[in-house]
């Protein structure tokens, strides 16, 4: 493109050029034009002066008006002088009448060194043309006759016929040795009209005045008042015979180009002139433009290499972006293959894991002696171990390919805290470690979420403690968030106090939560707070442990990071619980932060958020889980307990608990005090709970207080406990005097485990609570044993699969494959317990089939209700709702919104799981346990 | 010697049968089908499997058909699809269970080619199943004379 501009632009140059040529051209050939006039002008005037002034005079006219023609070197005049004149007018001018006939050349006789009378006489003529004035630059010519001159004849006649100037054709100049040109005119005695005949005019010729031209001067001085001589090469050119241009200006200097060739008009038709000009030199270079156009050209290059480097480099930018996402995509590919690979070869691992741990159960039930029974117990440790590893692996895998979803169930967070304490309670024991959940007040009973994970994250991090943690004590503390920002001063009071489970420092555990966006936020509207359907729980995990090196503590979240690899080798563990409990959280929408102290402690706390428990149907189904944790705590109601415990905190926890049974309690800090509670209380104290710590230490005070306990109140004498902490202090009962040993509660405190223990030492009824859900198995065969039971399924596998199964638990099955088939089925009235349906079937799917069974089930109720229809018909049921449990193999096509919505009790995963069918039957089957049976 | 005959078929039935897990035909699915295999349904496995063969040969046509149709019906092969992968989960078909959540994944997308790759594969497995089934139960009768019933039956409807 620039290129052209380029040539465009030289285009114009030439253009510029030429058009320059052109008018310097015309504008000399108008200077040339003019200059003639003038001269022409100039001599018109002396004519009339001619015949009055002498030659003298004339010489100094002439010489006077030399200035006014500046272009011709000298002006003379001749008369004409006929043959018979001759004598007379030589006679009066005292010379004869001479001719140049020696050199052809006329300028010779110009010369002034040419002696005049050297020259021969004029032979006998017709007529004569002497010379008789002339200017003084001229004089020698006097007395030559114009007419013996072979040009001069010639011009003299053609001027006399003619009337006009006409003019030589260029001669050498003698004296100057230049070119020149004589003018003549004709001088007529008479004014003649114009329209003469040359014969009228020969007639009335008087006399010729002639100027010599010096050609070349004549051009250098139009060229000087061009001022351009020095660029521009002027020729001229006496063109009459064409064939051979005379030469009449020459510039010296030679140089080739184009030649622009213009006429040149003197006045004489009869001559042709041409000029040629052409530049001396090159024509100079416009160096304005050549620099503009340069500029422009670079500009314009520069520009375009600017343009081509961007492209290029977007190109290339484009190309490595593009190669990036390929790169970007196979990393992320191999991340998920990775992945997915873990969760396969995890999964593959834990099929045949699981059948080396069911073989080595079963072989730990044959005889077997001491050494082999220690070598399986070990062996199926090592597998147990290997798939919780596996598992975690698992679960890894499954965080980072995403495929890990949170259930939302309903689950009573108070009992999931006692699952957790229960797992660790054996080791906690053993290490003397105490540890203690306590949860607050405020916290709901149950809360949907995912309870497994939840539990796996707590566990991780009490797992995690106790394996770090020597002495002291490891606390597991539940609030909501907002009710930790409000009560934040008194938390500091209390740690300021000491006072922690333990008596040992902690960790402050609010640093812990310092990061934690909810609490960045200024104002308590910014953080999730617990509204009425939302939870925001924080959980902090309280430890008097070896705390976290301050190194360590910025991978502490990343995958198989431990704090070195001697902690590998002292408490196993692949590093990978605290990334998986992050996730987890991350996936509860909450945060996980944590704050350690070398040496003294370290503490984790994250948040949460759960749904709260609110519509109806969930209440309902809140309550049988609650009631089902808390059917112990009935029997406890509305009794009293004292406990004895000189540590704020720890109380609190025991407290907790007894407020778990329905206890109410009242907190004393040593026996003392609980001696004048006891006297002073009007009201009937039940038990006495005491903390080990207590008992031990005021030994002394011990048996008196027992004593003393007596004489208050014989009547309803309260029992005594003693919370220990450890194995080997359990033989606190130190009989005194034969007193009732007090009975020992080991902690970590449980809500079930309390209770039996308080149900043990109260004799308080115990009506076989044994349905703990751990043989869902038997259960299972329980609560189906004899049940009547219809399967719906269009496909006969699953039917027939399924109806093995619960056929297996003693239950009396029914096959169908449509769902309208099941709608006669369940056409009350029938003998069916339960309907297990699949969702997706053809023509009736399960949720239309439930829904139409519903329709049928209130008609009919209603017609009950008003006794258009006679019970007895309908087998003196009177409301007739059979249960239905969804069967599918997607568990999150079937939502439990769904089933509800058409009326179904619940869904069940197909292929059945036992644990999942136990506890989905139970809830609906334990309500006429005897009915069938 | 006759009692070692059948230690040794014995073995190569078991061999046989943790084979089908380690390749990973079957699934832990299919230990529980074994476990709901006691006295009164002695060749409970056997029968439902033949029933899974049975029912499949039928859905093979039917979706060999449907893919041939123009347009494909993708909400029919869905469904269809839906009940295969119901009846192979049932009895721990493992891999073509997973053919199967393939080709419905196809469906949803409606890639009429996918969903014909991936039932052409599916068939291999299946057939691959089935006749790895076959050796397993005929050995598995020569060991336990109880059992009599076959895969064998469904060839014919194939």
């Amino acid at each position: 493109m620039s290129l052209f501009h380029v040539i465009g632009f030289g285009w114009n140059l030439v253009l510029t050029l030429c058009y320059w040529f052109v008018s310097l051209v015309f504008s000399m050939n108008g200077e040339v034009m003019t200059t003639k006039s003038l001269l022409g002008d100039g001599e018109q005037i002396m004519m009339k002066l001619l015949e009055v002034i002498a030659e003298c005079t004339f010489a100094r006219y002439t010489e006077r008006t030399a200035f006014e023609r500046p272009l011709t070197s000298g002006v003379a005049y001749a008369v004409r002088v006929l043959h018979s004149e001759r004598k007379e007018f030589e006679k009066q001018h005292g010379w004869s009448i001479k001719r140049m006939d020696t050199l052809e050349q006329t300028p010779v006789h110009k010369d002034n060194e040419y002696d005049r009378d050297g020259l021969e006489p004029s032979p006998v003529q017709v007529e004569y043309a002497p010379v008789i004035f002339a200017q003084d630059t001229i004089a020698h010519v006097i007395s030559v006759d114009m007419l013996s001159g072979k040009e001069d004849r010639e011009n003299v006649l053609r001027a006399r016929e003619s009337g006009k100037g006409v003019l030589t054709a260029p001669f050498k100049l003698l004296k100057t040795n230049r070119l020149g040109v004589i003018k003549t005119f004709a001088v007529y005695k008479t004014d003649l009209p114009s329209n003469a005949t040359p014969n009228e005019r020969i007639q009335a010729t008087d006399g010729y005045l002639g100027g010599v031209l010096d050609i070349e001067s004549l051009v250098e001085k139009l060229l000087q008042q061009l001022a351009s001589k020095q660029t521009i090469l002027v020729n001229v050119y006496d063109t009459t015979n064409i064939s051979h241009p005379i030469s009449m200006y020459v510039s010296n200097v030679s140089s080739d180009g184009v030649e622009r060739v213009s006429s040149l008009n003197f006045g004489d038709p009869f001559r042709r002139h041409e000029m040629r000009c052409r530049f001396k030199q090159k024509p100079p270079w416009p160096w304005l433009a050549i620099t503009t156009s340069t500029g422009i050209l670079i500009i314009a290059l520069l520009i375009g290499q600017i343009f081509h480097a961007t492209i290029n480099r977007i190109a290339k930018v484009e190309r490595d972006y593009d190669e990036m996402m390929m790169l970007k995509k196979r990393a992320e590919d191999a991340d998920v293959a990775k992945s997915q690979f873990l969760a396969t070869v995890s999964h593959e691992i834990r099929t045949p894991m699981n059948g080396v741990l069911g073989m080595l159960h079963m072989l730990m039930d044959t005889n077997l002696d001491v050494t082999q029974q220690d070598y399986v117990s070990t062996a199926q440790a090592s597998g147990k171990a290997l798939v919780s590893l596996i598992n975690e692996v698992l679960d890894q895998a499954k965080i980072e390919s995403g495929k890990l979803e949170l259930e939302a169930v309903c689950f009573d967070v108070r009992a999931t805290l006692d699952e957790v304490l229960s797992l660790f309670s054996g080791k906690s024991q053993e290490k003397g470690v105490e540890l203690a959940v306590y949860i607050s007040d405020k916290v709901p009973n149950v809360l949907i979420g995912d309870p497994g994970r939840f539990r796996q994250i707590i566990t991780n991090l009490v797992g995690n403690s106790i394996k770090f943690t020597e002495k002291g004590h490891i606390f597991v503390t539940v609030h909501l968030v907002e009710e930790v920002i409000e009560s934040d001063e008194e938390i500091k009071i209390e740690s300021l106090l000491k006072s922690t489970l333990s008596g040992l420092p902690v960790a402050d555990k609010r640093q812990s939560w310092r990061s934690f966006v909810c609490f960045n936020q200024e104002g308590s509207t910014s953080f999730p707070s617990s509204s009425l359907d939302q939870i925001n729980l924080m959980v902090s995990v309280e430890d008097t442990g070896v705390g976290i090196p301050l190194d360590a503590q910025s991978r502490i979240f990343t995958p198989f990071m431990q704090v070195g690899p001697s902690i590998a080798r002292i408490h196993g563990g692949t590093g990978i619980g605290l990334s998986i409990s992050k996730c987890l959280v991350q996936l509860m929408k909450g945060e996980i932060g944590f704050v350690s102290l070398p040496k003294i402690g370290s503490t984790f706390t994250f948040t949460a958020i759960f749904t709260n428990v609110c519509n109806n149907w969930n209440e309902k189904k809140s309550q049988q889980i609650s009631n089902q944790s808390n059917s112990v705590s009935l029997d406890f109601h509305g009794m009293r307990a004292l406990i004895v415990d000189p540590r704020t905190v720890r109380a609190r926890v025991a407290q907790y608990y007894m407020k778990r049974l329905g206890v109410h309690t009242e907190v004393v800090s040593d026996l003392n005090h609980g001696l004048s509670y006891l006297r002073t209380d009007n009201g009937i104290t039940n038990m006495i709970l005491i903390e080990q710590e207590v008992w031990d230490t005021d030994l002394g005070k011990s048996s008196p207080f027992v004593k003393n306990l007596r004489k208050i109140n014989a009547s309803v004498s309260p029992k005594l406990f003693i919370l220990a902490n450890s194995i080997n202090s359990s033989g606190a009962g130190v009989s005194a005097n034969g007193f009732p040993t007090p009975f020992v509660i080991m902690k970590p405190l449980r809500a079930s485990m309390l209770a039996a223990s308080l149900q043990r030492a109260m004799g308080v009824g115990n009506k076989g609570n044994s349905t703990n859900g751990e043989l869902s198995g038997l259960s299972l065969s329980k609560l189906l044993q004899g049940r009547k039971i219809l399967i719906v399924d269009d496909n006969n596998v699953n039917l027939r699969v399924a109806a093995a199964a619960l056929k297996k638990y003693g239950a009396d099955v029914v096959c169908t494959d449509s769902g309208k088939k099941a709608l006669t089925f369940l056409q009350p009235p029938h003998q069916f317990d339960a309907c297990f349906m699949d969702i997706q079937m053809p023509e009736m799917d399960g949720f239309e089939a439930t829904k139409r069974i519903r329709e049928m089930e209130s008609n009919i109720n209603s017609c009950i209700q008003f006794g258009q229809l006679g019970p007895e018909a309908y087998g003196n049921v009177s409301s007739w709702k059979v249960p239905i449990l969804a069967m599918t193999a997607d568990v999150i096509q079937a939502t439990n919104e769904e089933c509800q919505k058409c009326g179904m009790d619940g869904y069940v995963s197909k292929p059945f799981e036992a644990e999942q069918l136990y506890q989905e039957v139970s809830r609906f089957f334990h309500i006429k346990p005897n009915q069938n049976t | 010697m006759e009692t070692n005959n059948i230690h040794h078929l014995r073995r190569q039935v078991a061999n046989l049968r943790q084979s089908l897990f380690d390749q990973g035909y079957v699934d832990e699915q299919f230990i529980e089908l074994e476990e709901l295999q006691d006295d009164a349904t002695p060749n409970f496995v056997e029968e439902v499997v033949t029933l899974f063969c049975k029912d499949s040969a039928r859905l093979i046509h039917i979706i060999d058909q449907t893919l041939e149709n123009h347009p494909v019906d993708f909400a029919k092969l869905d469904n269809y699809m839906y009940q295969f992968k119901g009846s192979s989960s049932s009895i721990g078909a493992k891999k073509v269970k997973t053919k199967c959540t393939q080709f419905m994944e196809y469906c949803r997308a409606e890639n009429v080619e996918g969903c014909k790759r991936t039932f052409q594969q599916l068939k291999e497995e299946y057939t691959t199943l089935r006749r790895k089934l076959e050796i397993y139960f005929q050995y598995a009768r020569q060991v336990g004379p109880t059992e009599t019933a076959s895969c064998t039956q469904s060839k014919s409807v194939n």
